[in-house]
């Protein structure tokens, strides 16, 4: 006769030194890959050239945003999708190992995502460093550059592993993760001078602030631009910001979105993750 | 050592186990055999603790296998395809495994055994299959578990290396370790296995020991005894 033990209490607790193992495990390896170093180096190049060039004023900064508001997005996507599709039989060795997956899932993100940060904020940051900075109002731009950078990747490595995760097939993953980047970056835009255009003659306001809200990309883009005191060179959107919550609460309310942004991704990512049959 | 009763999985509309029923014994070597698609490896993944079946039980030793991972640190686990991440060396891969497991003590015998001393420390990219394939069978063979996983175990190795890794096997059923493992070379089943499981379309066809096996098919040897199974299942 079969007696059975009921399964003993989960701990639902993200173990510490897992999630560090992992993730230094996984860092080290990403970090060792030429694909990281042409991103970093790219952002470098990028930079350097606009501060020789360009000088460091305002709109030189303005420029750099704009790459990285675009690039950021897409390698995000791309490689972390790729990278998690060829890291699948390793996953499951990981996950054979005495490990809960949750662990599991915050190790393996952590170690795609901060050396993506650390790779595009050196590469832009180490040639500010090395042309100086002209007082603290540049600093405080590079800074929140650098922020804007960090938010939007660790966002869209978490949708590539909701890509990864929801998406058995990986060419079907990686037109979503293109299509993804494609619908943030450019076709929101034009949808949204399309309804703009379409319906001038409604007050748009507030449904401006939302789709704005609703995309991470113009979120980010916003944020940032509330930050350089900029909002002019925007044109409608950041008008709207600026008219609407003006200084110090438009920054709160577009912060608290991208805070939300970074959270319900990796909260549907560790999900996927902790159901999925491998 | 572990039971299963009335598992289910379905994989979509593909149902790919339907009601299998198994017991596997402590200190045997139990060979799961069957045609692609019977459902070997999803049975060995829902051990593991990578698949939740859809109904049924599933239990080690006792103990309904869930959620929680604590029983994984007895199992040794070497999957069929050997697929790491490329910039690293085999000796990062075994210290991560080292510490996810909180191993103190490692068996590092297979190391010395397979030649792989120098090979360890290569990034595993520049590593030949074959190569690739002993670092994965050293990380199974590392914890002296008491369950070992061997999913095609010898597929991609040199005769010699398979012969050592064999000769391991046996020694790990000497030391009253469990072994399961798949494979498609009915040689090696002859060999090493005391058990063999027979799985078709999700079910098991076939359980008992290899000399039931041959009585039952009125064969000689286990190669023919399980083509006569399944030769025997296609005209079912």
């Amino acid at each position: 006769m079969l007696t059975l033990t009921p399964p003993p209490r989960v701990s639902t607790t993200v173990p510490a030194h897992v999630v560090s193992r992992v993730a230094r495990f996984q860092a080290r390896d990403v970090m060792r890959s030429r694909w990281l170093a042409a991103y970093g180096l790219f952002f470098l190049f990028v930079t350097e050239g606009l501060l020789r060039f360009a000088g460091g004023d305002a709109r030189t900064i303005l420029s750099l945003a704009s790459i990285v508001l675009y690039v950021v997005p897409l390698v995000s996507l791309v490689f972390g999708t790729v990278y998690l599709y060829n890291a699948r039989e390793f996953t499951e060795l990981l996950l054979a190992q005495p490990v809960n997956r949750r662990g599991l899932f915050f190790g393996l993100y952590g170690g795609l995502a901060i050396p993506l940060v650390l790779a595009m904020a050196l590469g832009v940051g180490v040639p500010f460093l090395a042309h100086g900075f002209d007082g603290p109002a540049r600093s405080a731009m590079l800074a929140a550059l650098l922020a804007a950078g960090a938010a939007l990747t660790m966002i869209f490595t978490a949708i590539a592993f909701c890509i990864a995760l929801w998406c058995e097939d990986r060419l079907r993953g990686l037109g979503a993760a293109i299509g993804v980047w494609m619908l943030g970056a450019i076709v929101y835009d034009g949808l949204v001078m399309t309804i703009v255009a379409a319906l001038s003659d409604y007050p748009l306001e507030r449904p401006m602030l939302a789709l704005t809200l609703a995309n991470p990309i113009d979120l980010a883009r916003v944020t940032l631009l509330l930050q350089l005191d900029v909002s002019a060179l925007m044109g409608y959107t950041g008008a709207v910001f600026q008219q609407f919550l003006g200084g110090a609460a438009g920054t709160l309310v577009a912060l608290g979105a991208l805070v939300l942004w970074i959270v319900v991704p990796i909260a549907l990512g560790m999900r996927a993750f902790s159901r999925k049959d491998f | 050592m572990i039971v299963a009763r009335g598992l289910a999985k379905c994989y979509g509309s593909v149902a790919v186990l339907r009601g299998l029923n198994l017991e596997i014994a402590r200190g045997r070597v139990t060979a799961i055999v069957g045609p692609n698609g019977a459902g070997k490896t999803t049975f060995i993944k829902a051990l593991l603790g990578l698949t939740r079946p859809d109904a049924g039980i599933l239990t080690f030793d006792g103990v309904a296998i869930g959620d929680d991972a604590a029983y994984r640190a007895r199992i040794g686990y070497m999957p069929q395809i050997a697929h790491f991440p490329e910039n690293l060396t085999g000796t990062e891969l075994l210290a991560l495994l080292r510490d996810l497991r909180g191993a103190g003590s490692l068996d590092e015998r297979l190391i010395d055994q397979l030649g792989l001393r120098d090979a360890v420390d290569k990034k595993l990219r520049v590593l030949s299959g074959g190569t690739r394939q002993k670092v994965n069978a050293v990380a199974a063979f590392l914890f002296a578990p008491d369950l070992y996983v061997l999913d095609e175990p010898t597929s991609g190795l040199d005769p010699v290396s398979s012969g050592i890794l064999k000769q391991r096997i046996l020694a790990e059923r000497v030391a009253e370790r469990t072994i399961i493992l798949t494979s498609h070379i009915l040689s090696e089943i002859d060999e090493l296995a005391d058990d063999v499981v027979f799985l078709d379309e999700g079910q098991v066809r076939f359980a008992g020991g290899v000399s039931e096996l041959k009585r039952e098919t009125g064969q000689t040897t286990i190669e023919r005894a399980i083509a006569a199974l399944m030769i025997r299942q296609a005209a079912a």
